[in-house]
């Protein structure tokens, strides 16, 4: 790779071994990729639940904090993606203390290292929008998928490592999505309906994301109508990287870079159509059961307005199996305030913050609570949880709060 | 299936020599690992209830998330790891764990390499010579 003056200056060590490391990282990612460069970033955000870290991560984290030398704190705004807990309901998700002091040791060492613990992975609706052909360097492949697509700017899929990286240089490799020859359409998709749900629109994404295949692939949506809402791609978005690992979508006449089919695609490219059947389809699959012993509403975190549609579907209700609803420490205290909270506690649910279920030791709380048959709306993570020993299933959020009341989740 | 040599177009690592476990089939850590016991787990994977501990992965593509860039690292310091994964189609995530993790890495054929290494296979994986190896 080329190095201007100042990366020779970082990896020649002379702004301290922190820097150092960290560009030695990206050099060998950036290698890796053919690289030719860096390019600068504005702004980082990693993912680093203490779940994926454990011993050996935090360890390594508190070393880089531990250094007393050089530059030890991030160079650009860089934040967080959700924690493995909320230490309030700890308890509730059947969490030991050997976790929660995991994460103690993981906050104190970001802390050091000038890290701002936003703990969210709605970034791009609660803390700052990246805009169009801005650089960055994003973890949680739902804000990378967003921020390519619906955004304009430009953020490879970076892991927790990789971010830090980037926060602690202030740049990172300039591959894959930072390349506009990169970000042009290879999949073209005809679709002959539009979502109206939540988990339809992540159902839709599904489909996307399976056919896609590949983090390089890059669809190009044809025939969605009207204007699509942030919520609505917040999931389509996330379920298309679950499904795919992919990074960056277009929807022709609706995101930035694809005003017209030509912008971002080649003459010829083969049309693949996708109908209302093969979302139905997904969301079927994983009805394996009618009794649910959980109902959880998570990944990505809810939004404020998708709080405020869950607390008057709860309104009136008594819940029999639990029910969680999982935000960001930025929307919690508006839920708070507008008395959403309230009405999803008084109907026997539980609203959470700064964590994701499946980053919060899916698995041991799963065994700690009996918790298997899931019902959620997120078709990230239905996705995700089976992994983990779970049989999650997909469905309305109007269904999932039905089936909170019933232990019985809908057919449809 | 072949014997033969393989060349990748991006190569990662420590040359390394072990038996292969093979399937055209994704990778992702978080979503197919029950990294406990070091056997695949998503229970619609090729390879679910195998053991992947100390095998050279040969698997079709980079899947899901992010937090492989970490758990590759957690699962060198337990050694509950493969010995090396090698991939038709890598993503940044896998190639920045292995980066951080140690873990030896060939992506990028110019054939099926799932198809290509038969399952059970001695394989030399050579990322200095940016080669895969069958015996």
């Amino acid at each position: 790779m080329k190095l201007n003056d100042e990366e020779n200056e970082i990896l020649a060590g002379k702004a301290g071994p922190v820097p150092q490391q960290a560009l030695q990282h990206q050099i060998k990612v950036g290698e890796f990729f053919d690289a030719e460069d860096f390019v600068p970033v504005t702004q980082a955000h990693i993912m680093a639940d203490t779940e994926s870290l454990g011993e050996a991560g935090v360890r390594w984290l508190e070393g880089l904090a531990a250094v007393s030398h050089g530059q030890r704190r991030v160079r650009i705004p860089t934040i967080t993606d959700p924690r493995g807990t909320d230490f309030a309901n700890a308890k509730l998700l059947g969490q030991t203390s050997a976790m929660l002091d995991l994460e103690r040791r993981a906050i104190a060492a970001f802390e050091q290292l000038g890290v701002a613990m936003t703990n969210t992975c709605i970034n791009y609706q609660t803390i700052q929008a990246p805009t169009r052909n801005e650089h960055a360097a994003f973890g949680d492949t739902g804000v990378v998928i967003y921020s390519n697509s619906v955004c304009g700017a430009r953020s490879n899929f970076e892991g927790g490592p990789s971010a830090l990286a980037a926060g602690l240089t202030g740049r990172t490799p300039r591959y894959g999505f930072h390349l506009p020859e990169l970000r042009r359409g290879t999949l073209r998709i005809q679709v002959d309906y539009t979502p109206t749900t939540l988990n339809g629109w992540g159902a839709l994404g599904g489909v996307i994301g399976r056919l896609a295949g590949n983090y390089w692939t890059v669809p190009v949506v044809e025939g969605i109508e009207g204007a699509a809402k942030s919520d609505q791609l917040k999931h389509f978005g996330a379920s298309m990287a679950s499904f795919g690992s992919v990074a960056l979508f277009h929807l022709v006449g609706l995101t930035p870079e694809a005003g017209r089919l030509a912008d971002v695609a080649d003459e010829g490219l083969p049309v693949h159509r996708i109908t209302k059947a093969d979302a139905d389809a997904l969301q079927r699959s994983y009805h394996t059961d009618d009794q649910v012993d959980v109902v959880v509403f998570s990944a990505p975190q809810l939004s404020l307005y998708e709080l405020s549609d869950l607390a008057g579907l709860c309104d009136g209700r008594r819940f029999s199996v639990p029910l969680l609803a999982v935000t960001s420490p930025q929307v919690k205290p508006d839920c708070d305030r507008m008395g959403y909270t309230a009405r999803i506690e008084a109907a026997g649910g539980n609203v959470l913050s700064g964590m994701c279920f499946y980053q919060s030791y899916a698995r041991e709380i799963s065994e700690a609570r009996g918790w298997k048959r899931l019902a959620t709306n997120s078709a990230k993570l239905v996705n995700i949880l089976g992994g983990y020993g779970y049989r999650p299933m997909l469905a309305s959020m109007e269904s999932c709060v039905d089936a909170a009341v019933n232990g019985k989740l809908a057919r449809t | 299936m072949s014997t033969g040599v393989f060349k990748a177009r991006h190569a990662m690592g420590r040359t390394v020599r072990g038996l292969a476990l093979v399937a055209h089939d994704g990778f992702s850590a978080r979503y197919d690992l029950d990294r406990i016991k070091g056997v695949f787990s998503r229970p619609a994977h090729k390879l679910a209830g195998q053991s992947y501990v100390g095998r050279i992965l040969v698997l079709d593509t980079a899947k899901g998330g992010v937090a492989t860039a970490w758990m590759l690292h957690e699962m060198q310091s337990r050694g509950i790891v493969p010995l090396a994964i090698v991939l038709n189609s890598v993503n940044p995530i896998l190639a920045q764990g292995a980066a951080l993790g140690d873990v030896p890495m060939l992506a990028g054929f110019d054939v099926d390499i799932t198809a290509a290494v038969p399952n059970g296979a001695e394989v030399e994986v050579n990322p200095q010579m940016s080669l895969l190896t069958v015996a």
